[in-house]
């Protein structure tokens, strides 16, 4: 099995006209060839080496980490003498990866990366979450060597990145008991040492994800005497320091794989990454929104295996003579799951590229000054990447706990059994709207793009966008559809209560995210030649699902305001 | 440490639609996708497994077939194999065992390695005489049916075999030729740099293709040498043609028949014992089971 190649879908992402911007970008206008033989010679160069990297994904994920998914949850994680022991499944993952050289995807050459884009390292994100979705976190928790590459000294980048390659795991250390939502609150206590010339950090961190990394990116308070995040730095600690202790892990619904740990800090020694007092403002908001991107790819991840779950049982199992997937009620069932996976889909390497974009120009802009042109698109792309960031996370995993539910439902009783995978997957799934800002917290973070009128603007940009006779239906409805999302936005704003605003947030969210996403998968299909794929009818079975909810919502908010 | 693999494109006959054979009983190439023998790339692994072990171990790897089983040799490098050599002349074709084997060996003369692993047998043909015979051309001792390796050094392999009802351990001092079986560990995954550092190696013949990629591999080679796949025909490796191709092979097809299975009965049992004794009794009569 290849999770890659057995998915058509996919190689589309990869050949959107955006693609040759960025990778020009990345690849310093193919400079970078003349030095590094591994680097690619041209665009298609370079695609052909993110399409055979997949593959070597894919192969991994079908015949090792999708295998070994049902015993690692079985088996779980435990803590041995202060130290977490992964399951034996979770070992051989780590390995297969680490062998073909897989960690460190997205980082630059000189620190034995592969220089791939976001859209490919999310791809295989992707890739690994469909295989197993707990498995996914220790994969997709490289994002902290970006973090590092980005706001670190050269110092720190030198002695910490190259070892990612070599299969160094990390974890990023927020939560605190009392620190969860608001991370503002976070007590670990950072002290400089003048005697030994570094940091040392003391204090309890609680529900840390991978928590006995070898690579740690820890938030704590530098400042003394401060209680808000203005007062919070950011450190990198070295597991091989041995001075941090893993109390316990807890026990969980799902992602049993992944080990969620109670840290007691005892003088760990620490080196400071980047400026003081900017961790949790600038540092952590960065890495927060690379792991909603990380949530995102494990949503879809998660969906596409519960709905090929799902489909392959609804056509083997015959009730009442023939196969149920012939009986409407289960066929929609998966209509609904296949049009939320390809629009889940859509939003989530739009919202890929769109990072890629602008941090791109970030990186020429440590090099030169930028043209105001090449400052403007990268601020154009920076403020999408923004907007479309909290709505991926939060549409992406409400629809794979959505699609998890109606893949148990299509299996009847046998899905409630142990027996099927989809029983694990609608509990690995449960996380997703949780973690990395809860979904009404995605919305907190997104209402700002309806307000800004971020996503209006989007939506005018695609409108003018011209499209074959085929599609022109479903623009027209994406119209009417878009009426009703600034009547609503009209009333709400018409209310003057903030409170009322905060209420109706998540609607006005919604309705903006389903015309967004019709309008994305819509172009996806466009850009489809093949005639086999299902993101046609997605796209007009997703705007029939939106249009309703849009619907529904402009009627309760009408309701309120009057 | 010289260690050789000798591997086959083969047709994917594990998949085999309608369209497999064509109407007068020979194989349909084109039907079926091209694919690495994959006894072979159990083969590959065991050589890399013995490389790991050693110090100084190189690993080459022999595929002998039409241009296109370069692929065998990119494919190979991949997963870790330093260098591989295609065995290719239009004199090669229709060659039975026989004379694939002479062909071999005469490659593997040329080479002169310590130790060679092969797959037990092709996906293609099942005969599994293919090893056995080079080992006989080079009088070089054989181990057959090799599931694992046991210890490996400078002078000799310690190894297990999965025969038909258990398993035996042999030693053999080296050089030794060893057969693969499908039961030993399967091969490790590609490696990302190798890929990307690689898959612009190519063959002479490949860059005479009229396309993109082996335009960007030529202008490639001449600053990365490392990129030429070697090719080498009957005469390079001193063949006498006398045994080469249909020349050389005493194996004649008389006729092939394609077999197609029908079902011929149905046969409704319930969850009683007797009904159960009597199946069980049926099987181990037909030696389905037992």
């Amino acid at each position: 099995m290849n999770y890659y190649l057995d998915n058509e879908v996919l190689k589309l992402q990869l050949s959107h006209p955006l693609m040759e911007k960025i990778v020009k970008l990345k690849e310093n206008n193919f400079e970078y060839a003349k030095e590094v033989p591994i680097a690619p010679v041209d665009f298609e160069d370079a695609i052909d080496s993110y399409h055979k990297v997949l593959e070597i994904v894919g192969e991994i994920c079908g015949d090792i980490i999708a295998p070994n998914a049902e015993s690692v949850d079985i088996e779980g994680v435990h803590v041995e003498n202060g130290r977490v022991v992964y399951a034996q499944g979770t070992q051989e993952n780590l390995k297969a990866l680490t062998d073909a050289g897989l960690f460190g995807m997205s980082l630059p050459y000189k620190y034995n990366g592969l220089n791939f884009p976001m859209v490919p390292y999310v791809m295989a994100a992707e890739l690994v979450s469909r295989a197993d979705g707990g498995f996914a976190n220790i994969w997709g928790l490289q994002d902290c060597a970006e973090t590092i590459r980005e706001f670190a000294s050269e110092e720190i980048k030198s002695e910490f990145l190259p070892r990612i390659n070599k299969g160094d795991t990390c974890s990023m250390d927020l939560t605190e008991p009392d620190a969860g939502s608001d991370l503002q609150a976070v007590q670990l206590k950072a002290t400089f040492d003048e005697q030994t010339n570094c940091w040392r950090l003391n204090g309890i961190k609680r529900f840390i994800t991978n928590g006995d990394a070898h690579i740690k990116l820890v938030l704590a308070r530098s400042e003394e005497g401060t209680k808000d995040g203005r007062g919070l730095s950011y450190f990198v600690y070295d597991t091989n320091d041995n001075a941090v202790i893993i109390r316990r892990v807890e026990n969980k619904m799902g992602i049993k794989g992944s080990p969620t740990c109670e840290l007691v800090f005892k003088n760990a020694p620490a080196k400071l990454v980047g400026e003081r007092r900017m961790g949790l403002i600038k540092y952590v908001m960065s890495l927060m929104n690379s792991a909603r991107l990380g949530v995102g790819a494990q949503s879809v991840g998660i969906s596409e295996a519960a709905y090929r779950e799902a489909y392959k049982y609804a056509q083997k199992r015959e009730q009442f003579g023939k196969a149920i997937l012939n009986f409407p009620a289960v066929y929609e069932m998966l209509y609904n799951m296949r049009a939320k996976i390809d629009a889940s889909r859509a939003i989530l390497y739009e919202t890929a590229r769109c990072v890629d974009v602008y941090k791109l120009w970030q990186e020429v802009a440590k090099e030169r000054q930028l043209t105001s042109e090449e400052r403007a698109e990268m601020k154009h792309y920076n403020k999408l990447a923004d907007a479309l960031t909290p709505m991926l996370k939060l549409m992406s995993s409400e629809f794979c706990n959505q699609i998890c539910y109606d893949a148990v439902q299509v299996h009847g009783g046998t899905g409630f059994m142990q027996d099927f995978p989809v029983e694990r997957m609608y509990r690995d799934a449960r996380i997703t709207t949780i973690y990395e800002g809860t979904s009404q917290l995605q919305v907190v973070a997104a209402i700002r793009a309806v307000i800004n009128e971020t996503y209006a603007a989007l939506i005018e940009v695609f409108e003018k966008e011209e499209v074959p006779q085929e599609f022109e239906r479903i623009k027209f409805e994406l119209n009417t559809m878009r009426a009703y999302y600034e009547h609503a936005k009209n009333l709400v704003s018409g209310m003057n209560s903030d409170e009322m605003l905060d209420l109706h947030a998540r609607r006005l969210v919604e309705m903006a995210a389903y015309i967004i996403m019709t309008y994305l998968l819509m172009f996806d299909a466009m850009r489809c030649s093949c005639n086999c794929c299902s993101l046609k009818e997605s796209a007009r079975h997703f705007l029939r699902l939106g249009k309703a909810i849009c619907l529904g919502h402009l009627d309760t908010i009408q309701y309120s305001s009057s | 440490m010289r260690i050789l693999v000798l591997a086959k494109q083969v047709p994917d006959t594990r998949n085999v639609g309608k369209d497999a054979m064509k109407a007068d009983g020979t194989v349909n190439r084109a039907a079926l996708p091209a694919i690495f023998n994959p006894d072979d790339l159990c083969a590959l692994e065991m050589a890399l497994k013995a490389k790991d072990r050693l110090k100084n171990a190189e690993v080459f790897v022999i595929t002998m077939g039409p241009a296109r089983a370069a692929e065998i040799i990119r494919e190979s490098i991949y997963r870790g194999a330093d260098k591989g050599f295609l065995l290719t002349d239009r004199k090669f074709s229709g060659s039975d065992t026989l004379a694939t084997s002479y062909a071999i060996s005469q490659a593997v003369k040329y080479l002169q390695p310590d130790l060679i692993f092969c797959g037990l047998q092709a996906i293609d043909g099942d005969t599994a005489q293919v090893g056995p015979q080079i080992a006989e051309k080079l009088t070089f001792p054989q181990i057959t049916y090799a599931e694992e390796l046991i210890e490996i050094d400078n002078k000799s392999i310690v190894v297990k075999r999965r025969l038909e009802r258990g398993v035996e351990t042999v030693k053999s001092p080296l050089p030794a030729l060893v057969t693969v079986h499908g039961s030993a560990h399967t091969c490790r995954a590609r490696k990302a740099k190798r890929v990307m550092l690689y898959k612009h190696a190519r063959t002479i013949s490949e860059m005479q293709d009229d396309n993109v990629e082996s335009f960007r591999a030529t202008s490639l080679q001449s600053k990365r040498p490392y990129l030429l796949i070697e090719e080498w025909d009957a005469g390079f490796i001193n063949a006498d043609d006398k045994f080469l191709g249909l020349a050389g092979s005493p194996t004649k097809v008389k006729k092939i028949d394609n077999v197609v299975f029908a079902q011929k009965a149905n046969k409704a049992l319930t969850s009683s014992d007797t009904d159960i004794e009597q199946l069980i009794v049926e099987l181990f009569e037909s030696r389905v089971v037992g």
